[in-house]
């Protein structure tokens, strides 16, 4: 059995970013399993722009973005095995993995990195009724289609959902020559980033309709029609409002799902909000020398922050296997939320492990206006922020100092709240 | 001149061409669709029931327990896979305690093995997530859970394998008798003639039979709504848990799947359209409702896809199996609902077995009843996977993620006898497509595997056959 000090599973953003990172911190022993047959992940069918304004200040298309970091990996000789299945990680840290070449293999890993990243939610799981014709994609499909593999899945489309891959999508049909009827979104506000919103579908006269959904697909062999209503603030359609398009497609943009078969299936503890493994301060799952990031923690708009948060997943590997700050006895203090976070990554946080500055992210359940983004540390309150408009599609963050938690020696409770202003 | 056609290629016709097949035979399935099982054979219950169920005395009830005892065997054969979970019949109050002892009654008088009245603490023994008010219950060893796309497919592949052709993608438009005797039979691609028919059509069963016979049948297509859910929910429920019928209609079944997963249905329309298959929201609506009743923490929200199946009741509510009686040579297989699946094996021996004698057909020596399934290379072990990808590098290849199939797997359901041609055709065949992504990630994929093995371009891959193209054309090409 072959040994590595770090194994990355996933090469995309995350897994190239906790990489880089990982080997910047000092690790040399690192390998990175990638199931596709070039590193980069979902990156490469984004080929759209707005990539790396956070990262690098400027414009990428996604194959750009994700070669910067691919890039890094060539030339520190990180090593990485593509079109590698990993089919299982024992609790031990024993990867099992497969390719053409290798057959089914173990290594042995001392720290491990999940970076699967996510997938979308199928017609199935959202129990659209109607018929079962072709015609029928998810967002993100329908993209590899088009920009991998240069075909067009249809030519007249309903898209449902407002997720980022939607929108993106809805001007990409656009593009190449497909009309695009009508977005539909199940929920009074977008699920997806205000600037695609105008960019995607402003700019092109596609027409949002917020509060509806597919109530019925119609075609027996290939699409032929969807039917929409609006719906209810239970989110049921309301009888009479149906409203008939012809189409031969229907794309599916609502919600992506951390895929974390591996990480559960290994004894991770994942948290029910997030779909994703519960973390410390150090990105660090249940298992310790097990940590997570990027889209299979927790689903993100902007892969900058994907980047960002990978390296630190990487350098707390690094020191994980160097036996640094990472190992002795923890405090962990979990994050408590109140007003309209949902979730927070990471989930606990030991005061004694935060490096100079630690990111907390979350994202609200709602719509929220003219509020307050408020950390309290045992009730004091640490950071006092202005937010006019919070929403569900935009993800949320607040930094906190090493200095706070050193004014706070027998800290107790972390709270972050959103108050009204 | 064929000795026998087949209409149908279902799990009927191919049970009766494969049992037709251990003699000396010229025989052809005439099938509408692209590949076989694409009626209702490929959306159903996926159980063989034990045979409690269908009245004492009738045609039901007697293929049905003989087909329940034909299927172990059957399934050896095939390398189909097949389990006898058992089924339990939940009984929810004292005042059905009647019927469920009625149908204990029935059971033995058809001949169903190990039948037993369970009181409710050993129910809950058996099925910790039942509804803690369930009383009693009926327990029926016997029951099981198969696979109903690998069953049909077993049966056709070892049907053809024996010398029985499949003419796919072809429709019967009409039949008629010939002068000479015997029937010819018109489709979109020509007319073939054939001393025998043989009727497993389905939901259209009764418009073949109407055209050469006096006597009329009808049949409605019901259809049932299903949910299927995710591997997660994998042991939920072990056992088949079947509804005691009562106030609220035949209630609707949960039961593991035979690949892990947890199907919850059916539902109960009559409908008109002989094709409508899809699914309302009142349906799914209702299953989840009644399924709630027995298994009230179902985890209804793991639901991977919902879908619906017709099936194909006649007014008489009974099988007709058998010569028409003023056709001769025409042989219905109609009617064929629940329990039909379970009913195949011994409806495809009967018939066969009918035909042996009317033709006079003699064995066949070359007969081989045995068929190998497509390799699953999960149930190797580590050592022979390895040696396995280094003798064929596609088994190396994982194509479909949620359910871990290869692209050895996948070639294999091509290149074999009555091969798939589709997306679907794959995904029965594999099961790549039939996890919880529902195909998002391996769709691409597969379709450049199956454009590249057939020899044909990618717009030319189907869903499932005739205008279900999957791609349009090429980007920008009407820009």
């Amino acid at each position: 059995m072959k040994n590595y000090d770090i194994v990355i599973v996933g090469g995309g953003p995350a897994g190239l970013a906790a990489a880089n990172a990982a080997y910047d911190a000092g690790a040399r022993s690192i390998l990175i399993l990638e199931r596709d047959k070039e590193l980069g992940g979902i990156l490469n069918q984004c080929i759209h722009n707005g990539f790396g304004l956070h990262t690098f200040k400027e414009e990428l298309t996604g194959p750009e973005y994700a070669h910067r970091f691919a890039e890094k990996v060539y030339k520190k000789q990180i090593e990485y095995k593509l079109s590698t299945m990993v089919m299982n990680i024992s609790p031990e840290k024993v990867v099992t993995a497969m390719n053409r070449e290798d057959g089914l293999f173990d290594i042995q890993a001392k720290a491990i990195v999940l970076a699967m990243g996510c997938r979308e939610r199928s017609r199935g799981a959202l129990n659209i009724p109607g018929y079962r014709p072709a015609g029928i994609y998810s967002a993100g499909t329908a993209q590899r289609l088009v920009n991998i593999e240069g075909f067009m899945p249809g030519r007249e489309v309903v898209i449902l959902g407002s997720g980022d891959i939607g929108l993106i999508m809805a001007r990409r049909m656009t593009l190449e020559g497909a009309k695009v009827k009508v977005v539909a979104e199940l929920m009074p506000y977008s699920g997806g980033l205000k600037r695609n919103i105008v960019q995607c579908l402003n700019d092109f006269d596609i027409p949002l309709k917020l509060s509806h959904t597919v109530v019925d697909i119609e075609g027996k062999e290939r699409v032929t029609g969807v039917t929409i209503a609006e719906v209810d603030s239970h989110n049921k359609p309301i009888s009479g409002t149906e409203e008939h398009y012809d189409c031969d497609t229907l794309l599916l943009s609502c919600g992506l799902i951390p895929e974390n078969e591996l990480s559960r299936d290994m004894g991770v503890e994942l948290n029910r909000v997030t779909n994703g493994p519960t973390v410390n301060e150090s990105l660090e799952t249940s298992i310790p020398g097990v940590f997570a990031a990027g889209n299979v923690l927790h689903v993100h708009d902007l892969v900058d922050f994907v980047s960002e948060e990978a390296a630190a997943a990487g350098r707390s590997a690094a020191a994980y296997v160097a036996g640094g700050p990472a190992d002795g006895a923890r405090n962990d203090i979990p994050v408590a939320v109140e007003g309209g976070p949902r979730y927070t990554v990471p989930c606990t946080i030991d005061p004694a492990k935060v490096g100079d500055e630690l990111v907390v992210r979350f994202r609200v359940g709602g719509v929220m206006k003219n509020r307050f983004v408020n950390v309290y540390l045992d009730g004091d309150r640490v950071i006092h922020r202005k937010r006019p408009v919070m929403a569900p599609g935009e993800m949320e963050e607040v930094k906190l100092k090493r200095a706070m938690f050193e004014a706070h020696p027998d800290l107790s409770s972390i709270c972050i709240k959103v108050e009204e202003a | 001149m064929y000795d026998v056609i087949i209409i149908g290629a279902g799990v009927i016709g191919s049970a009766v061409a494969r049992f037709l097949s251990r003699y000396q035979v010229n025989a052809c399935v005439i099938e509408r669709e692209e590949d076989v099982c694409c009626g209702t054979s490929k959306a159903n219950s996926a159980i063989i029931h034990a045979g409690f169920d269908a009245a004492a005395g009738s045609l039901k009830a007697r293929l049905n327990v003989q087909g329940s005892v034909m299927m172990p065997a059957l399934a050896e054969d095939l390398d189909v896979p097949f389990r006898r979970n058992g089924s339990l019949v939940v009984c929810m109050n004292e005042e059905d305690r009647p019927k469920l002892q009625a149908l204990y009654e029935n059971g033995l008088k058809n001949g169903v093995e190990g039948l037993e009245i369970i009181d409710g603490q050993r129910l809950r023994e058996m099925e910790p997530n039942i509804n803690p008010d369930a009383v009693a219950a009926l327990w029926a060893p016997t029951g099981g859970i198969v696979c109903p796309f690998h069953l049909t497919i077993a049966l056709a592949e070892n049907a053809n394998t024996n010398g029985v052709e499949f003419k796919l993608n072809t429709e019967v438009k009409a039949i008629s008798p010939r002068k000479e005797g015997g029937w010819a039979v018109q489709t979109d691609k020509g007319v073939f003639d054939a001393k025998c028919i043989v009727n497993a059509a389905g939901v259209y069963a009764d418009i073949f039979h109407n055209m050469v016979s006096g006597e009329k049948i009808h049949i409605t297509p019901r259809r049932g709504d299903y949910c299927l859910l995710d591997r997660s929910t994998g042991g939920f429920v072990s056992h088949t848990i079947f509804q005691l019928p009562g106030a609220l209609g035949k209630g609707v079944l949960v039961s593991p799947t035979i690949h892990g997963n947890t199907i919850v249905g059916p539902t109960a329309f009559n409908i008109e359209d002989r094709e409508g298959i899809n699914t309302t929201a009142e349906g799914i609506a209702d299953l989840t409702a009644k399924a709630g009743t027995t298994v009230p923490n179902l985890p209804i929200r793991q639901v991977i896809t919902s879908f619906a199946g017709l099936r194909a009741h006649e007014d008489g509510d009974e099988f007709l199996v058998g010569e028409v009686a003023d056709a001769p040579g025409f042989i219905d297989c109609a009617g064929i609902e629940s329990p039909g699946l379970s009913s195949a094996p011994a409806i495809g021996l009967e018939v066969a077995e009918l035909l042996r004698d009317k033709l006079n057909l003699q064995e066949n020596p070359n007969y081989v009843g045995k068929r190998k399934g497509i390799l699953d290379p999960k149930t190797l072990s580590k050592e022979e996977r390895t040696a396995l990808i280094k003798e064929q590098p596609a088994y190396g290849q994982i194509i479909c993620r949620c359910e871990s199939v290869s692209e050895g797997e996948i070639l294999d359901a091509i290149h074999r006898p009555l091969g798939a041609k589709s997306l679907d055709g794959v995904k029965r065949r594999t099961r790549a497509g039939m996890g919880r992504c529902q195909s998002g990630f391996c769709s691409p994929r597969v379709m450049e595997i199956l454009a590249r093995e057939l020899g044909v371009s990618q717009s030319d891959i189907t869903k499932c056959g005739g205008a279900s193209r999957l791609i349009v054309g090429t980007a920008k090409d009407r820009v």
